[in-house]
């Protein structure tokens, strides 16, 4: 099977791809979220603790 | 229930502890991304190239590799959270509440997505974005229930009280669940049967099969490491007057 023919996915693409990418996104998102938020906890913290 | 070995109550004796809870899962960390990792390559290698085309519906049933784990994650990660909540109200488990509340983002994610990649399935094959199937319609309803215990969590102050409210109508919505998953069979709409749950005999061919559970065993892993993450963030929060977070904040100075 050529690289194309792996990327068009029998004319599916469009519905294939997208479904796959939207949920890496939030897949993602569930990950950065916490850790954004560890760093704001200790950033704060801090802050309060001065 | 009264057999369990004493090194399985000591552990959860242990885990329940609130600083040792944040020192196991950091170390764990490390070893369930790594099978996280070798899970979903190994499932999208096997779904997505592996697998042959579907002779009804070509290439676009290949989404069926992250809706239909997504859907069971949906329902799963529901049951956990309102286990969990029980946990918490009949037994003042602070690591029980906080594994309830951090189990309500990922489920509502899991849940967003099944309905997601189903939308985007339908529009080909049954020419719909969306219709009010039973189905949908209930799985639907468990985003709106996720997103009540976000929004009441948030809402209450104390999140003691917090706890305990969310945790009552996590419990409530369970009746949604046996809901979902025999709607298929008590209502005869467009969405389809079951096919791997009959266990005597799955409708699906092996080459298809494998990378669907393997798919289904990364997102399984993917939620224990999102999990972690959020109760991590929520136990510091929550704890942030206790001695030993005030230890870590000293040493995150330095």
């Amino acid at each position: 099977m050529s690289l194309e023919a792996f990327f068009a996915m029998g004319g599916y693409a469009f519905y294939v791809w997208t479904s796959y990418g939207v949920t890496l996104c939030v897949l993602l998102a569930n990950i950065i979220i916490p850790i954004v938020q560890r760093k704001q906890f200790f950033r704060q913290s801090l802050k309060r603790k001065r | 229930m009264f057999l369990v070995p004493d090194i399985v109550v000591r552990f959860f004796h242990r885990m329940a502890s609130p600083p040792h809870f944040y020192a196991f899962t950091q170390r764990l960390m490390p070893w369930l991304g790594t099978v996280f990792v070798l899970l979903t390559l190994a499932g999208l290698y096997g779904g997505l190239y592996l697998a042959p085309a579907d002779y009804q519906q070509g290439d676009s049933y290949r989404i069926i590799y992250i809706h239909v784990p997504a859907a069971w994650m949906s329902l799963f990660i529901y049951i956990v959270m309102a286990t969990a909540g029980a946990i918490g109200l009949i037994w003042r488990i602070k690591l029980a509440e906080v594994v309830a509340i951090s189990s309500a983002p990922i489920g509502a994610s899991f849940t967003f997505i099944a309905l997601f990649t189903g939308s985007l399935w339908g529009k080909p094959m049954w020419g719909t974005w969306w219709v009010w199937d039973a189905r949908l319609t209930s799985e639907l309803i468990l985003l709106f229930l996720y997103l009540g215990v976000i929004g009441l969590y948030g809402a209450i102050d104390d999140k003691k009280i917090a706890s305990k409210a969310v945790a009552i109508l996590a419990l409530v919505g369970v009746v949604n669940i046996p809901i979902i998953h025999y709607s298929v069979e008590w209502w005869n709409t467009l969405h389809q049967g079951p096919t791997v749950t009959k266990m005597d005999k799955p409708s699906i061919h092996v080459s298809m099969l494998i990378p669907l559970l393997l798919m289904a065993l990364s997102f399984k892993s993917y939620y224990l490491i999102a999990l972690m993450q959020r109760s991590r963030i929520e136990l510091l929060k929550r704890e942030r007057n206790s001695q030993w977070v005030k230890t870590m904040i000293l040493e995150a100075d330095k």
